[in-house]
């Protein structure tokens, strides 16, 4: 427990000309007998099979993010928010450009989070534990620590599948809520959904949120964004529209001037 | 309470990410995701373990069925083989007890290994993980699985009162070997099958085919003259190195120049397109 005390460095993020190119394989540009064809004939069938669909999901993308910042992404549906949240966690390397990160990360960007319904709560927060590199006594306190929250009584040692839809939220948003990173990245449903959340689950989510160093969140809904964000990027088609402080760029989105709500 | 990051204890995460154009840096980003799987090893071994307890789960038997269905068969055609062959069924048993549980480790490998990352899609787009990891939860996968094999043949010495004597600790070399490659075809197949999705039943076809030309249920010998053929068969080479020993025979030095050739060669073949194709494997799953 020495090593607590030891403050880990500043969580940095830095992006630089980013961009990524998705490929769109449908049936036939997955086949092999194309890409086959493509090398043995050259010329026409070649220009045919290299005529699969590639979407520019980002593109030259340049971001900076130092200890304290927090920042949205606004834009509408395929602007290209969730890539770049997962260019940023490593899940999809750029094939142009350069992306930084350093201290310890947490994507929350899918609903179920790799949970494997057939596996007990148990050795779904076991398997979790061992994702994130936790020792043995680290994942006892996180079992723990999940138990207390969930609040799933016997149910620990059943399988998911058999949960009710609010148990499985609520180990769900347990787990994903109990490794707290110096970088956080969130796609909007973890805050959207929050009418439906218990008043503890939210001061959990804000605790994480509070004490984590970076914090970026994906969106479409203003309101979370004024509540969460200091800056805010507008994201179109995979470039950056515009970039500054969140009242700014989302009176620009929406085009209407917004104003902060007094905390509450 | 929640569990603070504290340093050195969750997995550091210093990200540098680049288009690794240059030869080298793509070499050593394997090496970078080899350490990172080794880190992990506790994961992998749970992956593995889950994987077998879940197909299992609310069996009486548990994995041992696997065990029960292989005797079933060993037996099977144990009996009509020797028939069909005019063996002796003291003679023929035990070869093809041995070749049919190592056979299935084989093919079962291939199989797995077409799915080495499309099977966990779900998990590679959610979070960054080394992906040489799932290609060593498939290989400790199949492991555990042979191991509940192993009862069978065991099994089928003591009936036979046979003993293979202490050539069969030269089989230990030949399942390193068999190790590394059953890695090196998950790493090979995994980024192949997710880029083209024709190429699975391609493999199980040539798993198939290879089945009745590598000499496991009939004996190498009954080639007679043509029996140095099967030294061009990597399948049949690899099989024996395990094999021959384990049945108080010595592998021939050819069939061990055959395996090791194969075995480089499906290595550097392994290695050259991991290091080509890592980065875009999330973006085909």
């Amino acid at each position: 427990m020495q090593r607590a005390a030891e403050a880990p460095p500043a969580a940095t993020i830095d992006a630089e000309h980013v961009s990524v190119d998705f490929p769109l394989y449908h049936s036939s540009a997955r086949s092999l007998k194309r890409a086959v064809f493509s090398t043995v004939s050259g010329g026409r069938v070649a220009a045919d099979a290299n005529r699969r669909v590639v979407v520019q999901a980002l593109r030259d993308v340049s971001l900076s993010l130092r200890s304290g910042d927090r920042l949205g992404l606004i834009g509408g549906n395929g602007a290209g928010k969730t890539t770049l949240l997962r260019t940023l966690a490593g899940i999809y390397e750029p094939q142009a450009g350069r992306v930084r990160v350093r201290g310890s990360l947490n994507a929350l960007l899918d609903p179920n989070l790799g949970m494997n319904p057939e596996l007990t709560g148990r050795e779904n927060i076991m398997l979790r534990g061992l994702y994130d590199g936790l020792t043995r006594s680290a994942i006892r306190r996180l079992e723990e620590d999940v138990a207390a929250f969930a609040d799933l009584g016997e149910f620990m040692d059943l399988p998911v599948r058999v949960y009710s839809s609010g148990m499985v939220v609520r180990l769900g948003f347990g787990l994903a809520t109990a490794i707290r990173p110096q970088v956080l990245l969130m796609d909007e449903w973890f805050l959207a959904g929050d009418a439906s959340f218990m008043d503890k689950a939210r001061a959990r989510l804000e605790d994480m949120v509070r004490g984590a160093d970076i914090l970026v969140l994906s969106t479409h809904v203003p309101g979370v964004v004024l509540d969460w964000c200091t800056r805010v990027i507008w994201l179109d088609q995979g470039r950056v529209r515009a970039d500054g402080p969140a009242e700014a760029v989302l009176s620009e989105y929406l085009g209407h001037p917004v104003s902060r709500t007094p905390p509450a | 309470m929640m569990v603070a990051p504290r340093h050195g204890e969750s997995r550091p995460n210093n990200l540098d990410l680049t288009p690794d154009a240059a030869f080298a840096a793509r070499q050593r980003t394997v090496l970078r995701d080899l350490s990172d799987s080794a880190r992990l090893w506790r994961l992998c071994w749970s992956l593995a373990w889950l994987d077998i307890r879940l197909r299992y789960r609310g069996s009486m038997l548990g994995p041992f069925w696997l065990t029960l269905s292989t005797a079933v068969m060993v037996a099977s055609m144990g009996v009509v083989y020797a028939l069909l062959f005019r063996m002796n069924l003291h003679e023929y048993l035990p070869f093809l007890a041995l070749s049919l549980v190592l056979w299935g480790f084989l093919s079962q490998l291939v199989g797995d290994g077409c799915g080495t990352f499309t099977d966990v899609e779900g998990m590679i787009r959610s979070v960054r993980m080394p992906f040489t990891l799932y290609a060593a939860r498939i290989v400790l996968r199949n492991l555990l699985v042979l191991a509940h094999n192993l009862v069978v043949i065991v099994a089928v010495y003591v009936l036979m009162a046979l003993w293979p004597g202490l050539r069969a600790v030269l089989s230990l070399p030949g399942m390193a070997l068999w190790l590394v490659d059953a890695f090196a075809i998950c790493v090979l197949l995994g980024p192949l099958c997710a880029r083209f999705r024709d190429i699975p039943p391609i493999v199980s076809s040539i798993v198939q085919i290879a089945f009745f030309l590598s000499a496991v249920i009939w004996k190498p010998g009954q080639l007679e003259s043509h029996e140095w053929l099967l030294t061009f068969n990597p399948f049949f080479t690899l099989l024996e190195v395990v094999r021959a020993p384990l049945l108080g025979e010595f592998p021939s030095l050819w069939v061990w120049i055959s395996a090791l050739l194969w075995s480089a060669a499906l290595w550097c073949a392994a290695w050259l397109l991991f290091a080509r194709v890592r980065g875009r494997i999330a973006f085909w799953v």
